[in-house]
């Protein structure tokens, strides 16, 4: 209908005057005003309705909450808390807790997906097939299932403390966790700590200079020795220098339960287990299909212009193939991290489980999920920033 | 001198046996190079490690019809749990001499789904058939008229809830998903900035704060007096989730609509609304039928997550059964048979986005 108005005039050579609702540009304001009316009703209608609701059943609004006393106890924590702490202070554990199995997922998650993908493509037929099944049943099983399979496989077939399975020294296997020892602290691991960092940085430094300079004079440094010998090597010179301390803190069977070491619990690692490899069968697919993206030709020509095999597959292949992986990778690591939502099905105390307590305590639900969205929007909105970033650094620069 | 000249074909030389047939393969497959041999036998020793004694638990030593009593002496699986509690694990609460309408409301979804099939199939009438075929599904569901008697929702569970959610789930997100498309590509800015604002903030969060807003925060919204019941309100949720996801593959499809379609329609006078409708959206979505159909599977994953609210679907149920004193312990027989359940699901609709993808990239050539 744009064209109709503008049609009238062309023909009449004078300008007609146009009915607003024929003018697009009119129309479109129109429309929007619309729109925009309707949204702010309802929001209106819903929010008063709200008021009133709460206003009936005497609840409290809000978040004046997150400073009293929770009064419950959360059964693993990476920071001290007490049932005396604050609601604020639970939810951060919870937050804290659920980044530890994102972040510890994530990790395994990349290792593990990778090896299956690259099994997949494997010229070994019967390797390629596994990983295929694999992937496909994996893949085909709700997330929520894998998690309560691992959790009863973890509760019903592993004995009580007292006959803990003990398959070498120092480790533990029972129904309250896995059991393991791990070095007693000792000042040296800060300086350790500190060593690595600097070694990071150092790193980081060089081969920025290398780059330089073998673009400036075509001389290539054992980049990739040197990094690695400086990171490891550093903090073991450390750990020397403070008299190389081994004693390790082993769990010792007390009573009912274990003494020392470090345990994960039953939930944590079921919840860890189901996510890593329901995650993993996805992260396969996208390394298969990045791998799969350059062109054969590509790594000919390559080994034509007499580039190593390592050279062939850091210069030429990894750059094409993490343009096509990175992108989907991201979203099946945020997806990891949505999905370690449902720790609250198998009672791991992540966010959403603890703002779950916090929301059956003080009956303030709208607070409490408003928090849940509010932690899980953070987490995607500033993973898909840096996809933006990352997307115009390597984006293909084209003739 | 005399030239020599052949006149019979040298004798054929047959390639040798190690490099044809079952041998040639075996070498070609498995054993070419050291690596590729090790990772072979490697592998072959993990098969003989697990799938004997994996084998002999499901099916030599496994007990199918027993009370759960005898089935603690037994050392392999106990599938009386699934024997035992089926219609309960399937139909949950729905009363027990009325299971037949259930199952013949999940055959007619099975039959209609795999009509739907072939794509030669697809016309009006099919939607026809659906419409007509999702009307009686629901009457039978809930009966109170046709001398069928009332079941009220909440005794609804098992694997028709389940069903129900994602279907139901994906019927009603679809056209509301391709709407949030289309309001993305707007130019309006208001319009445009409502639909990326809603797709941005529901892929940003996981489902199950969506269904704990369903179920605890939505009767809040409401005034007082009116309550809906909690199986629409988490089908709501899934809805609303699906929707955006819908928008987004629906958007790549749209994004891959050449301008020169918009510009011949706007050419012929259609109006927007004709030329989404005649033009750009038939094209548009038939290129996004496969990441759809993606999107179908995990829409029928995600429902298990309902469980979470409390409601009776068929992992709920079979929760409930693994509760039972007489039942206890059996979990892994019980995740295994709802898993086979799931998988069958999954793995025939993503087998047939495989075929639908085949069919389509040919034709475009």
């Amino acid at each position: 209908m744009a064209t109709e108005g503008k049609a009238i005039q062309a023909d009449a050579g004078v300008p007609v005057k146009v009915p607003f609702w024929l003018d697009p540009k009119k129309r479109a304001i129109m429309y929007q005003i619309g729109v925009l009316c309707m949204f702010g009703l309802l929001a209106w209608y819903l929010i008063s309705n709200t008021l009133i609701n709460l206003e009936k059943q005497a609840i409290a609004t809000g978040f004046g909450f997150l400073n009293k006393e929770s009064s419950f106890e959360i059964g693993e924590s990476l920071i001290s808390y007490s049932a005396a702490s604050t609601y604020g202070r639970a939810l951060i554990v919870g937050a804290l807790n659920t980044l530890k199995v994102a972040f510890v997922g994530i990790v395994i998650t990349l290792i593990l997906g990778t090896i299956l993908g690259v099994a997949r493509l494997s010229s070994n037929w019967l390797v390629s097939k596994l990983a295929a099944i694999y992937i496909e049943v994996m893949q085909d099983i709700p997330v929520l299932l894998q998690l309560f399979f691992w959790y009863a496989i973890f509760y019903e077939s592993l004995p009580s403390p007292r006959q803990a399975l003990n398959p070498f020294h120092g480790l533990f296997l029972c129904n309250r966790g896995v059991i393991f020892a791990v070095p007693e602290s000792h000042p040296a691991h800060k300086y350790m700590f500190i060593a690595f960092v600097i070694a990071c940085i150092g790193v980081y430094v060089f081969r920025r200079w290398a780059k330089k300079r073998q673009d400036l004079t075509g001389q290539a440094l054992p980049v990739f020795r040197i990094s690695m010998g400086t990171i490891i090597g550093l903090p073991l010179i450390v750990w020397l220098v403070f008299g190389a301390p081994t004693k390790m803190d082993v769990p010792e069977l007390t009573g009912f339960n274990f003494k020392g070491g470090t345990t994960l619990s039953p939930e944590f690692i079921a919840l860890l287990l189901g996510l890593v490899l329901y995650t993993a069968a996805f992260v396969a697919e996208v390394v298969r299909a990045g791998i799969q993206s350059v062109s054969k030709g590509q790594r000919e020509a390559a080994m034509s212009i007499a580039l190593r095999p390592t050279q062939v597959l850091n210069l030429v292949i990894l750059p094409q193939a993490l343009r096509v992986i990175i992108p989907p990778l991201t979203s099946q690591m945020l997806n990891l991290t949505k999905n370690s939502s449902l720790a609250v099905a198998i009672g791991f105390p992540d966010f959403v489980s603890v703002a779950n307590t916090t929301m059956n305590q003080t009956g303030q639900s709208i607070e409490g999920v408003a928090l849940i969205m509010a932690v899980y929007l953070i987490f995607s909105l500033s993973t898909s920033a840096f996809m933006n970033w990352y997307n115009k650094k390597v984006k293909l620069v084209e003739r | 001198m005399e030239a020599y000249v052949q006149e019979k074909p040298s004798e054929e030389l047959k390639p040798p046996v190690t490099s044809v047939g079952t041998i040639g393969w075996v070498k070609a497959n498995l054993f070419n190079g050291w690596f590729n041999s090790l990772l072979t036998l490697v592998t072959l020793y993990l098969l003989w490690e697990i799938v004997p004694p994996l084998f002999r638990w499901a099916f030599i030593d496994s007990v199918w019809n027993t009370t759960g009593a005898v089935c603690r002496d037994v050392d392999g699986a106990c599938w009386s749990i699934i024997t035992t509690n089926l219609r309960f694990i399937l139909f949950g609460f729905y009363p027990h001499d009325q299971h037949w309408r259930p199952l013949i409301a999940i055959l007619m979804l099975c039959g209609l789904l795999f009509y739907s099939r072939d794509r030669n199939h697809w016309n009006k009438y099919l939607g026809y058939g659906w419409i007509i075929g999702l009307v009686v599904m629901g009457v039978l569901m809930r009966g109170g008229i046709l001398g069928l008697s009332g079941v009220e929702t909440s005794q609804w569970g098992g694997l028709p809830l389940t069903l129900l959610l994602s279907v139901f789930g994906l019927t009603a997100a679809y056209p509301l998903g391709v709407m949030l498309a289309l309001g993305r590509q707007s130019r309006m800015p208001a319009i445009k900035m409502l639909c990326v604002v809603y797709i941005e903030l529901i892929r940003g969060v996981p489902l199950i704060s969506l269904l704990f807003m369903g179920s605890i925060i939505f009767p809040l919204f409401l005034p007082e007096g009116i309550t809906i019941n909690q199986i629409l309100r988490a089908q709501v949720a899934i809805i609303l989730f699906t929707a955006a996801y819908i928008a987004e593959v629906v958007r790549g499809g749209l994004q891959a609509m050449p301008l020169g379609q918009y510009e011949a329609a706007d050419s012929i006078g259609l109006s927007y609304f004709l030329t989404m409708r005649l033009i750009i959206l038939p094209q548009a979505l038939k290129i996004v039928i496969p990441p759809t159909v993606s999107i179908l599977i995990s829409a029928f994953k995600d429902t298990s997550l309902v469980v979470i609210i409390a409601l009776w679907d068929l992992l709920k149920t079979t929760q409930s059964t693994l509760s039972n004193p007489e039942w206890m312990g059996f979990s892994r027989e019980a995740y295994i048979f709802v898993a086979i359940l799931y998988f069958l699901g999954c793995f025939s609709m993503a087998n047939y986005s495989r075929k639908l993808e085949k069919e389509l990239s040919t034709e475009e050539h």
